[in-house]
């Protein structure tokens, strides 16, 4: 009998389990997906919002303000990809102003530091692409922005490290109420537990009805993006919003970690799983921006994308324990990516007044290093290269990324399955020509590690094979 | 220190590497990413190459292989399998390989012939799911010829450049199905034998003024969505057709592959996306040429040979001789001309004539190219046809450049 079972591996089922794995507790984190990080968590803005926007007083307010403290603390220690480069609202009228106003006030309820209002003048002069129209802007000095997967991929790992077990491929079918804890049956066979942690997500929802009566409905929310190549990169330096509204925080223009600028998302209400982008869609989101930063080139989009948040019409996340040791993690909405670190110690506090014992782990293994070869100095690159000369091989030209980078990834306590899953660890595929040079190699290299036929190697999930058939000639055979 | 380090491997950085040994340069290197020379060309294995420059039909491969023969008389030193990630303003090459290990070289000068990219999806913006089986000609003809998979069974091509009509045609051989050839501009950017012999011949229909506007499919392509566009390539709704298919090839356009001609503080030109230029394909930066599908994207192989033997003669002369002298005129384009190549010209430093290499907008009929210095005309050509899909070239004798300062004007009159 396992300790815990959580349900969904994306990023707060990965910081819960982080979090769980700081002591000596039997834990599985069950996904159904091939890899962890593929939902909602891999298509998002990659904000840390600074924490004005939820309502004083909500757990969504005082998890997010924490979590994006904890967020920059994590980034360090497990090397993912962080910045703080600040966020503006902006305000065009006199009456988004007064928005700016009470979006301030509830900041500093919230306990955001450093929050204040810029004339357009003063935001101009820090953001020079900004429109002229802009009449004042709320500065959040403490926003930043962070690659969201390899937060989620470094969650995991660290778990993993620390003793989860990770089983992908597994989805939940049901839950069982046992005399001491739960069944969980699952479609690779049932695992009993004294505690279940729901974080799946849009279909949290659903994972919930399993265990305790319905009380809620996920009514996903879509979000189509940009993201544009890095000669686009600079256009902003801080993250760009326009003022909240009912539908979300807007249309925002922002840099990302990797170099680029992502511009999204628009909010249209969606099925669970309908990740399609549209020409209208994309059409509102590129009219939209340029209210913000008139100079946005969008010829210079390499991607769109579109990602589902699992909103529920209220204005807080449903965090609770919603049966005996049952806890949800749920309707975990934007700012969702934030809190997920604070969320994931909320868990921990949830479990334990579930009766879920507690003890340290002596030894608590909280160290994470890739090599980043384009980041390296001349000198570490020599010395990289003579040692192990895979890394010496480049085989994404776009963003500089050797054999030797996706042969380490390979071993990585996660490691990946598919192209895309290559890409969220090492970046390979991710620039201007979106792996048309790449992608044929890293198949290759897919098919050697794994001694798999490149027939079975997939883009992203089961499914999505990339090869059909060998040619008459046959690959295998010259 | 080498005389001249040329960076690429495929046809231009061959053409050029050995023009500059013939013409006496004797510390040669070739820096080549793939694991073997030949670029491109390595993955086309269609004919049709070589007309213009051998006189014969050959295969890409085999069109390489002569150039790589001709090297191999040469002391040209070849490192593969090696990537060149800097080239500073200052002629130091920065590289790295598994052999080659992390290394920077300095040259006297430097020939940069990287080639191109495909555009992509994202360039475009095609609407829908991302599921797997939307590839670029490209990569698709990389994984039937060279890896010896077939990416798909049922396939539509967005886009009329020669790469997706070449693909058409070796996937229709291959078993798999070509549905249609999807083109959003009026006329094939394609060679014309190409439309004639990769989709006429195969019975595979070409929709003119057409585009995909939507990508359907969970986990694979499962169906596009065409339809008409306007005359503003704005898609007309009602005109929609749905094909049933688990793959969509993109033959969008091509891209030279500038960054590195960027880093080293090249002037750039919007039109060709490539180095400014003159006319011995040198380029802002003195000791820097380029040559190639990364100056511009060149319909013919047997142009790109021709470009880089200029380039490569021209290194040579600049290392031996010195820079070269004389005030330039500038080449604009005038109406019917996208852009001309090169983009200033020395006459101080050419013989008797150069060439000027450009293409044009739209379809033209009867035509007559005229070359002008403000109002006075200095030579005019004739054309039956003119097509944005096939590079034009006129020989301009450089005595009609005398007395002539400023600008000099190429452009289309239909008559």
């Amino acid at each position: 009998m396992t300790d815990v079972v959580i349900i969904g591996c994306g990023v707060i089922g990965a910081a819960a389990a982080m979090e769980l794995s700081r002591y000596d507790l039997d834990i599985t984190v069950v996904e159904r997906e091939n890899d962890v990080a593929v939902g909602t968590t891999k298509a998002n803005s990659a904000i840390l919002h600074a924490g004005y926007d939820p309502r004083p007083g909500t757990l969504m307010a005082r998890l997010n303000v924490r979590g994006s403290a904890l967020a920059r603390d994590y980034c360090a220690a497990l090397d993912v990809p962080y910045r703080q480069c600040g966020s503006m609202v902006l305000a065009f009228s006199e009456r988004e102003l007064a928005t700016l106003r009470e979006l301030l006030e509830r900041g500093v309820k919230n306990g955001v530091p450093g929050l204040t209002i810029l004339s357009g003048g003063e935001a101009r002069t820090r953001e020079p692409a900004l429109s002229d129209a802009v009449l004042a802007a709320l500065w959040a000095p403490t926003a930043a922005i962070v690659s969201p997967w390899e937060l989620c991929l470094a969650f995991a790992e660290t778990a993993v490290k620390n003793g989860a077990r990770l089983r992908l491929n597994t989805t939940v079918t049901g839950l069982e109420r046992m005399e001491e804890g739960w069944r969980v049956h699952t479609s690779a066979g049932d695992i009993e537990t004294r505690y279940v942690v729901n974080a799946a997500g849009v279909d949290s929802d659903a994972v919930h009805d399993m265990a305790a009566p319905h009380s809620f409905d996920i009514k996903p929310s879509r979000g189509e993006y940009y993201l544009l190549d890095k000669a686009e990169g600079t256009r902003v330096n801080t993250v760009v919003f326009q003022c909240p509204s009912e539908r979300g925080k807007g249309v925002l223009v922002s840099p990302t970690v990797h170099g680029n600028l992502i511009v999204g998302p628009n909010a249209e209400s969606a099925e669970k799983h309908d990740l399609a982008t549209t020409a209208r869609g994309l059409d509102f989101v590129r009219e939209t921006a340029k209210l913000s930063v008139p100079s946005v080139d969008f010829s210079k989009s390499i991607r769109n994308f579109a990602g589902v948040r699992a909103n529920t019409g209220r204005d807080d996340f449903l965090i609770g324990v919603a049966a005996p040791g049952f806890v949800d993690l749920a309707g975990i909405c934007s700012p969702g990516l934030t809190s997920a670190p604070a969320i994931g110690e909320y868990a921990v506090e949830l479990l334990a007044g579930e009766g879920l014992a507690l003890k340290k782990k002596e030894h608590f293994d909280f160290q994470r290093r890739r090599v980043r070869f384009k980041e390296l100095p001349e000198a570490e690159r020599q010395a990289l290269v003579e040692r192990d000369p895979a890394y010496g091989r480049v085989i994404c030209r776009c963003e500089t990324v050797t054999e030797g980078e996706i042969l380490a990834c390979l071993r990585t306590p996660v490691p990946p399955v598919s192209v895309d899953g290559v890409k969220r660890r090492v970046n390979a595929g991710m620039g201007r020509c979106q792996g048309g040079f790449c992608a044929p190699r890293v198949v290759e290299i897919l098919a050697r590690e794994l001694k798999i036929s490149p027939g079975d190697i997939v883009k992203d999930r089961a499914g999505m094979n990339i090869l059909a058939e060998e040619t008459k000639g046959g690959g295998s055979r010259v | 220190m080498y005389e001249l380090i040329v960076v690429g491997g495929g046809p231009a950085g061959l053409a050029a590497a050995c023009a500059a040994w013939d013409s006496g340069l004797r510390h040669i290197l070739i820096v080549e990413r793939d694991r073997e020379l030949g670029g491109i060309l390595n993955q086309c294995i269609h004919n049709g190459f070589g007309l213009t420059w051998f006189k014969e039909e050959l295969t890409g491969p085999e069109y390489a292989h002569r150039f790589i023969e001709l090297l191999a008389r040469t002391g040209v030193e070849v490192r593969t399998d090696t990537m060149v990630l800097d080239v500073t303003a200052d002629l130091r090459v920065h590289m790295t390989g598994p052999a080659t290990g992390y290394r920077i070289e300095r040259a006297k000068s430097v020939i940069l012939a990287m080639g191109c990219r495909e555009r992509t999806r994202g360039a475009i913006g095609i609407p829908g799911t991302r599921p797997a089986g939307v590839y670029t000609a490209g990569a698709a003809q990389r994984y039937v010829n060279v890896e010896g998979w077939l990416p798909g069974r049922r396939v539509v091509i967005l886009g009329s450049g020669d790469i997706g009509l070449i693909m058409a045609r070796r996937m229709t051989l291959e078993g798999a199905k070509v549905l249609a050839c999807v083109e959003v501009m009026p006329y094939s950017g394609g060679l014309t034998r190409n439309i004639v012999q990769c989709l006429q011949d195969f019975d595979i229909p070409l929709y003119l003024s057409h585009t995909v506007t939507q990508i359907r499919g969970r986990d694979r392509v499962e169906q596009v969505v065409v339809s008409r566009v306007d005359e503003k390539r704005a898609p007309i709704p009602g005109t929609e057709m749905v094909f049933d298919c688990d793959t969509l090839l993109l033959s969008v356009g091509l891209i030279p592959e500038n960054e590195l001609t960027e880093r080293a503080g090249v002037e750039m030109d919007p039109r060709t996306k490539g180095a400014v230029v003159y006319e011995n394909m040198e380029t802002s930066v003195p000791g820097v040429f380029t040559c190639g599908n990364v100056t511009h994207v060149h319909d013919l192989v047997d142009f790109v040979s021709a470009e880089s033997q200029r380039a490569g003669t021209a290194a040579a002369k600049y290392v031996l001789h010195g820079p070269a002298a004389g005030e330039s005129v500038s080449l604009k384009n005038g109406p019917g001309v996208s852009y001309t190549v090169p983009q200033r010209v020395r006459p101080q430093n050419v013989e008797k004539a150069f060439n000027v290499f450009f293409r044009v907008n739209r379809i033209f009929g009867k035509s007559e190219i005229v070359v002008r210095a403000r109002e006075r005309e200095l030579c005019r050509f004739k054309r039956d046809r003119l097509a944005p899909g096939e590079m034009e070239n006129i020989t301009v004798p450089v005595k009609l450049l005398e007395g002539v300062t400023g600008d000099v004007t190429v452009e289309i009159r239909e008559v």
